[in-house]
Order: structure tokens, then sequence, then C-alpha cells
């Protein structure tokens, strides 16, 4: 009985809702059959959406309401409307952390994008040797990052007998301080940042540069552009979307930064690292400021979700504009 | 040969031809792989040596030797080990099992909220747990809706890893590919849906469980702040999260640092190493998704 209905409901259809439902479409939405899917689809979304709800959507309702509470364990907590902001707005640290992270996220993000490139410009190609030294340089991606801190405190090593003072040494520079210093400390986690994330944007890159079409640079040649034109005004408007979607990932990365700071410096020496989230989760949960650290968390996250919008906005608006200019040509 | 061969790069540089070319690009080569992959080569060979201090790493070493590796057992390393692997296999198998649900739910039926269902998901994506920290310990303390303490157990590590908003993403992508005639057949044959996702879809979701697998795997293996925030003593610690803490005891040397970290970096690139593929394919579409 069911299924000579059934065909028609079980077809995929595209996760997009189509703009213009045809009169089929909208029957088999609202038909005799909805409440059935509804439910099948509630049963085989429930895990997914339950954990969500108990580990995402709770706890971020519970950091917007804490944020304007003073949070007393056991006694109730107070409304204190805007007072969290206020006082981390005010104090000494947090102003401080916002810019190390606004430095970390704009430096990691820009520094792997550019080293990236430069990567995946040296390295495409389909030659079997080729293959294997992308491999190889893209291992530090999938290395946990509490592994990456340890290998690179070893490296960072401050005495002029470390390892990385030793190699610059022959290039006549050095020994830095690295991690032990105020001056030099937001440079070296962000240089591990960037050799983390460099190869995995040269992967994204990579991949961006396959689908250039190969025409375009004949046809580059033959109007005699030199390599560098070529690259200028061939493969680097071809691969903008790829820079949008590797801004967008790199920008949420970049904000949130917690573990390497956590294990590489824990935001010293004399604060220097401290960024928002490593301060966050002093004020939380070593001080117990609760409010005030959740007033943070919902700052940042504000920020993330602005960007993100932002980039993404950016990206259809300018998706759009060639398909409205098309007809009038 | 030549001629199409000159456009297949952007710089042309891994096709230029002549003696010097091949010599510059060599060095270049070797300029990239020791500075990216040199570290974690250093850290594989100084596990087998008896290294005492950071300046005394080497790449060629006189001596080989194991017993870093058994001093580091000998602090609870193999322990650490045990629970990362307890951790990832059910934390992957509950994560898989939960992507493939949601996404049977998502590509094979339409139902009203479906396009609210896909904003939560990817929203999900917004939400890590380092911004939610201070929140997630306490609901990890108290979970909401079941009122359960999952802090001090192993279950607090793997139960919020189950659903990942990427796994679930990839997998609809792929199940929306599934041709329907087979799924038709067997709804006409009197098959139930349970019947269908188990008999039918899920055996033809094999090269898209490699994907998430791989990229779930890895995830899992990085894990840090949620196990900082599970973890009561060190006898939850997994392997990553008690590396600060053998660094920081005296007692421990370099030597079994290293190999501790060496421990904790194998698992995930042996697998990357082994499912690089189905990585690939899995990096480049879900940068798309974004």
């Amino acid at each position: 009985m069911t299924t000579t209905g059934h065909p028609v409901t079980a077809r995929p259809v595209d996760a997009e809702p189509v703009p213009s439902p045809g009169p089929a479409r909208r029957r088999r939405r609202f038909g005799p059959h909805a409440l059935r899917n509804l439910l099948v689809a509630a049963v085989f979304l429930a895990p997914a959406l339950l954990i969500f709800l108990a580990f995402k959507f709770i706890p971020m309702v519970r950091a917007v309401e804490m944020s304007f509470h003073e949070v007393r364990p056991y006694l109730g907590n107070l409304w204190v409307g805007l007072e969290n902001y206020r006082t981390l707005l005010d104090s000494d640290d947090f102003l401080p952390a916002v810019w190390h992270t606004v430095v970390l996220a704009v430096g990691q993000t820009g520094g792997s994008m550019v080293v990236g490139m430069v990567l995946a410009l040296l390295l495409e190609g389909g030659a079997r040797h080729l293959w294997f030294i992308r491999t190889a340089v893209f291992l530090p991606t999938v290395v946990a990052l509490a592994v990456i801190a340890e290998v690179w405190r070893v490296l960072y090593y401050p005495g002029e007998a470390g390892v990385v003072n030793s190699l610059i040494g022959w290039v006549g520079l050095g020994p830095s301080q690295f991690f032990n210093s105020a001056d030099t400390s937001l440079w070296s986690v962000m240089s591990v940042g960037i050799w983390r994330g460099a190869p995995y944007d040269m992967m994204i890159i990579l991949a961006g540069l396959a689908g250039v079409d190969r025409t375009l640079y004949e046809a580059a040649a033959v109007d005699g552009a030199t390599i560098r034109q070529r690259l200028w005004h061939v493969t680097f408007p071809a691969l903008r979307p790829v820079f949008a979607i590797l801004f967008t990932l790199a920008a949420i990365r970049g904000l949130r930064v917690f573990t390497e700071i956590y294990l590489l410096t824990d935001g010293g020496p004399n604060g220097s690292t401290e960024v928002i989230m490593t301060l966050m989760f002093k004020l939380g949960l070593d001080r117990s400021e609760l409010g005030v650290a959740s007033a943070g968390s919902i700052m940042l996250l504000l920020a993330t979700v602005v960007l993100t919008l932002a980039v993404q906005l950016a990206r259809r608006r300018r998706a759009d504009r060639p398909r409205k200019e098309a007809p009038s040509r | 040969m030549s001629r199409t061969e000159r456009f297949d790069t952007a710089l042309g540089f891994t096709t230029a031809k002549g003696p010097v070319m091949r010599v510059v690009r060599w060095l270049v080569y070797a300029v990239c792989v020791v500075v990216f992959a040199g570290p974690l080569l250093s850290l594989l060979v100084n596990a087998f040596t008896p290294v005492a201090k950071p300046t005394e790493l080497t790449l060629i070493p006189d001596e080989i030797t194991l017993d870093n590796f058994a001093r580091a057992f000998d602090r609870g390393v193999l322990g650490y080990l045990l629970n990362s692997f307890f951790v990832v296999g059910f934390g992957l198998l509950l994560q898989i099992l939960v992507s493939l649900s949601a996404a049977y739910a998502l590509a094979r039926k339409r139902f009203p909220g479906m396009r609210l269902v896909f904003l939560l998901i990817l929203s999900t994506m917004m939400l890590p747990e380092e911004i939610l920290a201070i929140p997630l310990s306490l609901v990890l303390a108290d979970v909401p809706l079941v009122g359960v303490d999952l802090t001090g157990t192993l279950l607090g590590m793997i139960i919020p890893v189950a659903a990942w908003g990427f796994s679930i993403l990839v997998m609809t992508e792929f199940m929306k590919e599934i041709p329907v005639e087979l799924e038709e057949a067997a709804r006409i044959d009197g098959a139930g849906e349970f019947r269908i996702f188990f008999s039918v879809v899920l055996p033809l979701c094999r090269p898209a469980l490699g994907v998430i697998g791989i990229f779930g795997f890895v995830m899992i293996w990085d894990q840090y702040m949620l196990p900082l925030l599970v973890a009561d003593d060190a006898g939850q610690y997994t392997l990553p999260l008690a590396l600060r803490t053998l660094r920081t005891d005296p007692e421990v040397g370099l030597g079994v640092l290293l190999a501790a970290s060496l421990l904790a970096l194998l698992p995930s690139v042996i697998a990357f190493l082994a499912m690089q593929r189905q990585f690939m394919k899995g990096l480049t579409s879900g940068a798309i998704k974004g």
C-alpha cells in the first residue's frame, strides 16, 4: 500500500530547497507521507541533534546567560547586566589579549596562505616524486598539536646550542630567546602556527590550481605574457574562491587559538602571548570568574560569526556580479 | 609533448628543463622537506637516543636504544596510550554511526524544518570546544536531559565528539549520489526503513566511510580541550594530554618526553599515510563546504 507512493518521497532531493517548488514537489511536502517522513527523519537525526543540544547549544545558551550574571555556586546567580563585559573591557589584561589574538590570527592566516601558495607553486605537478615530497611536507598538519608543541619547545631551545639557534647561527643570526623573551615569544608562536598551517593551505591551493583552465596559460603564452603576468592575471584570479575559503577557515581557527599557546608559552612570558582563550581559561577555571570568562567567550564568538558572515557575503556579492552583468553584454 | 607540459603547472618550475634547473629544483625540494618534515624526523630519531638536553639532538645517532620507551612505560605512558586508543576507537565508531544516521535523514528524506537542521549543524562548526570551554565544563559535570556526571570518565571525551558537523555534511553529500532505484527496489520488496538503511544504503557508503573515518581519527586524536576539561586525574589522561605533565615532571628526562611524543605522533601519521587518498578527497570537499 505504501510502496506505491514511496518511490516519489524517497527520491533524494537537493539539500538546498528548490527555489520554485512545482506542484508535485509541494504535494510531496505536505502530503500524507510528510508526517511519516518527518518521524523517520527525526529518529535518524536524534542522536546527532541530542549530542549537539547537550554539548554545543545548551553550553552556548549557558554562556550567554552567565555572561550577564555574577555566577555564585550554591548561592544562585545574580543578574548584573553588562557588568561582566565592562569588567573585562576595563581590565588591563583583556585588550592586550585581544591584540595578541588578532595579531596571531592575521599573521598565521596570512603567513600560512603566502607560504602555502609558494609551496603549491613550487611543488605542483603530476610526477611521483612530487607526490612524495608533498606528503612529507603535509605531515605537520595531521600530527596532534600537543606533539607539535613539545617538538618546537625543544627545537626553539633558547640557548646558543639549541637546534634552531645553531641553524640560524650559520647565517649570522641569533641566538634568539624564542618563547623565553617577551620580544620574540609571539613571533615564535606564530611561526609554529604557520609551519603547521601552510601545508594545509598548500593542499587546498593545489586542488584549486588543478581546476585552472590550461588553455588560459597557453593563451597567455601566445600573447607573450611573462610567468609573473600569467600568475597575476590568470592564476591568482582563478584562485580567488579558494583564498576566500582558506581565509574563513583560518579566521575561525585563528581567533579561538588556545592549545598552542597553552602548551608553548601559557601566555607568558609576562603576558606577551596571552590570547583571549587562554585568558578566559585562567579566569574561568583557575579564578572561578565564570561570568566574566563567559562574557569574553561570547565576544569572541560574536567576532567569529561576524567575520564568517562578512566573508560569505563578500564572496556571494562577487559571485553574483558577473552573473548579473552577463545578459546585458 | 613538451608543448603541453609547459602549460601543466602555473609556475612551470617542476617541469623546467636544463641541468641547472634540475639542481635548483632538487635543492628547493630538499629545503621544503627539511623544513616541514625535518622536525618530525628529528623526533623520530632522537626518541631512540640517550638524549638528555635539547642541545644534544642529532640526526645521525651514535647509539640506538629503547631505554626511553622502557622508562616512559614506567611513567604510565602505556596507560595514557591505551586511554587514547579507547577514546579514539569508541569515539570514532560512534561518530561514524551518528554521521551515517543523520546523513540518511538529510540526504534521503524531505521534511519540514530540514533547512533549519542544516543551519544548526553548520552552526555547530562555529562553536568549538575552546570557545565553549567554561559552560562545557559545567555541562560535563551535569549533562542536560540525563543529569549524569561525565567528568573523570573516558565517556566524557567520547560522547561529545560523537556528533561532528563536518562528518555529517560530507556523508550527506555522498549519500545524495547513491541512486534511488536500489532503495525503491528494496521498498517494493517490503523492506522497512532500518532494513533499507543497513542493508542497502550503508554498504554503498563504504568509499565515504574511509573519508570520514580518517578525518574523524585525526580530529579525535588531536582533541585537547575536551580531555583537559573532563579528566580529574592522570588516570584518565590521553597521551597528548599527558605530554605536558611529563615535561613538567623534573624526574622525567627529555628522552622519555620524546619517546612519549613519538607514540602520540605515530597513530595519526600512520592512519593518514594508510588512507591518504581518502584524506585528500575529504580535504577538498570539506574545504569547499567551509
